[in-house]
């Protein structure tokens, strides 16, 4: 018969004692509590790996404090037998330790207990599954065009029902507050097209058609994108997150219940306040990069302040303002309106609102684009 | 005599310049269930915000099973922390998490226990809470009360010293929080935790508490202390003997 010394694990101590005929016996003393439970596990696993094992106790009858975190060595202990076929038993536990492994279910605390997430089903389920949601997900995008339109109607039959704080404090977020950054970027975009075009020009001495090629494609196509893609970033992911959360939150069951139309009180103020300021902010686009052209032209090609401007002016014609200040409008309403309606679709918690904010950032940013190049086709036939 | 585990003394409590409770002393024994309580408004979960290290103190002192929890250090506050745990009133589960994970997340980053050690302790807390069987549910998936239940286990986790409760039974018909009474008294014998409570259900009030502190919202301070069931039946304070015999302000009411 050999007997260890006693060990320590913080306030728990233990000896082990092997007998030949008895087998192995753990002897436990002190309070066995989340503090040492993990040190206790490691050493037993150390202590127990590859030993031949016979049958193993566990005598309790010093242990003056038990909780779960110690119930877990007991079943660790257990799970340690059981894998070599050893005979486990407890003996002695005082009257409140027995009491807490009896709250515990220890003896029905089985080895197998796997909190795996649900496997995910086969591709076919999830073709299927993907085929309903988007069904289910086109119903909706059709329904909610129905009802942004009556609400729009609606609001244009009875003005005063629109509702104006909401509007302006949305024009004010969604237009003078992206001014800054979108004159920052589009001066520093007007900048890098004249001086990237003013490389080629010099060579055939036509440093003056830098004007004329920023102004042009500033105005038609990249103020327009540009703002658009600002104003995607900044406002048609705050319309989703904040609609959502108030998904979330009931807010949107509640403004049913006292008999508004959701659609109407959260949507339409958020359409107009983007279809006004969304054209305005393009042409403040225009300006700036217009500004940011007139600056390599004034200080890299040495061309006049007054020549470049006449430049510019000689260039563009009215219409191609009209329809930058045009696309502006249409994108606007693609922004607010994908904006809102991943807003409408949130279900369940935090995670789905941001689900919805990168998906309408990345949905309008798409149509977009999308929408632009039918544009420029049907200009292209028609104009 | 027994061990005082939380010592509040001279707080000064409230939001930047505006004094909510005003100078309040008391303290929190080891292993009993104590109850604050008092009239909406009158500053319940501001003080648990204190309690629990959320906001600190305009002045004053709380000190936590020995250690100061308005001046203390970053190290001593984790080590704080580490002693309490907090069932707040929406539950605040994670909803990405199922229960398991749930109650897994502290458990894996205190502890160096094994993977497969984690999963038996989380199912025997979820059973110690009794909702064995619901491991892979969403909270979402789960009604009002198993989430507070759930959100229990999780606050117990690593067997903190103290349980802190804003508004246990808040949404809950009677007899799941009866249920969740029992619950707490059931834990607090077994565990030996120390239980502090915010409420103002009497029904709670009476079933769990070994004592309680009345606050008000006049004076800004503590109007009673000790076992409800006396101070129902002897307390000179018109206030708290209309507060425990829900009786309407005079002239409330048609
Ligand atoms: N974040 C806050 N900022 C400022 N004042 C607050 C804040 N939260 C609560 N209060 C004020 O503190 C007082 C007490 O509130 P609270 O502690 O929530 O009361 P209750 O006892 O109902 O839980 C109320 O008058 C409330 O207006
Ligand atoms: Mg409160």
């Amino acid at each position: 018969m050999t007997k260890t010394t006693p060990k320590e694990s913080q306030s728990c101590q233990y000896e082990v004692v092997d007998d030949p005929e008895k087998g192995l016996t753990i002897r436990l003393r002190g309070a066995m509590n989340a503090a040492n439970a993990p040190g206790l596990i490691r050493e037993f696993r150390g202590m127990l790996k590859d030993r031949d094992l016979s049958s193993l106790t566990v005598d309790l009858g010093e242990v003056t404090y038990l909780d779960d975190f110690g119930t877990l060595v007991l079943t660790e202990l257990r799970n340690m037998a059981a894998e070599v076929k050893a005979a486990f038993k407890i003996e002695n536990a005082r009257n409140k330790v027995a009491q807490m492994l009896e709250v515990l279910h220890f003896d029905r605390l089985d080895r197998k207990i796997s909190f795996e997430k649900v496997r995910p089903p086969g591709i076919f389920v999830r073709l299927g599954d993907a085929t309903f949601r988007h069904a289910s997900d086109l119903k909706y995008l059709i329904s909610f065009i129905g009802s942004v339109c009556l609400s729009l109607i609606h609001v244009c039959l009875h003005p005063r029902s629109l509702r104006r704080e909401d509007t302006f404090l949305c024009m004010q977020r969604t237009g003078v507050d992206a001014l800054p950054i979108v004159g920052l970027i589009s001066f520093l975009l007007g900048l890098i097209m004249a001086f990237m075009s003013s490389v080629q020009l010099q060579q055939f001495g036509a440093n003056i058609y830098v004007a004329s090629l920023v102004s042009l494609a500033m105005t038609r196509e990249l103020g327009p994108i540009m703002t658009a893609i600002i104003v995607a970033g900044r406002s048609g992911s705050a319309f989703a997150a904040e609609i959502g959360t108030m998904k979330v939150s009931e807010e949107v069951d509640a403004l049913f219940t006292m008999g508004f139309d959701p659609t109407r009180f959260l949507v339409v103020p958020k359409m107009i306040a983007s279809v006004i300021v969304v054209p305005v902010l393009t042409l403040f686009s225009d300006l700036f990069a217009i500004l940011g052209g007139m600056v390599v032209g004034v200080f890299i090609l040495d061309l006049t302040a007054s020549a470049y401007i006449d430049q510019t002016l000689k260039t563009l014609t009215l219409f191609d303002v009209f329809w930058g200040f045009f696309k502006g409008a249409i994108f606007a309403l693609l922004i607010a309106w994908v904006g809102c309606l991943r807003g409408f679709r949130v279900t369940g918690g935090a995670a789905s609102v941001g689900q919805a904010t990168t998906s309408a950032v990345v949905s309008s940013i798409f149509l977009i684009i999308l929408t632009d190049s039918v544009l420029s086709v049907i200009l292209r036939y028609w104009g | 005599m027994r061990n005082v585990i939380i010592q509040v003394r001279d707080l000064v409590a409230g939001y930047g310049e505006e004094v909510i409770l005003d100078g309040i002393s008391f303290d929190v024994y080891e292993g009993e269930i104590f109850v604050v309580l008092g009239g909406s408004g009158c500053g319940k979960s501001t003080l648990l915000k204190h309690l629990i290290g959320l906001i600190k103190p305009i002045s004053g002192r709380i000190i936590i099973d020995g250690d100061d929890l308005s001046h203390s250090d970053d190290e001593t506050f984790q080590k704080i922390l580490r002693k309490i745990g907090v069932l707040y009133q929406s539950a605040a589960l994670l909803g990405s998490l199922t229960l398991a994970e749930n109650v897994a997340l502290p458990i894996e980053e205190y502890t160096d226990l094994p993977k497969d050690s984690i999963e038996t302790l989380v199912k025997m807390k979820l059973n110690l809470v009794n909702l064995d069987g619901y491991e892979n549910h969403l909270p979402s998936e789960i009604s009002g009360g198993m989430k507070k239940r759930a959100g229990l286990a999780r606050a117990m986790a690593l067997n903190p010293k103290i349980l802190f409760f804003d508004e246990p039974s808040a949404g809950l018909d009677p007899v799941t929080s009866a249920g969740l009474d029992n619950l707490i008294i059931h834990l607090n014998k077994i565990l030996g935790t120390t239980m502090v409570i915010v409420t103002h259900e009497l029904d709670s009030i009476f079933a769990v508490a070994h004592r309680v502190i009345m606050l008000d919202k006049h004076t800004r301070g503590i109007i009673a202390e000790g076992d409800p069931r006396y101070l129902r039946d002897h307390s000179q304070n018109p206030f708290v003997s209309q507060f425990f015999n829900r009786r309407p302000d005079p002239g409330a009411g048609p």
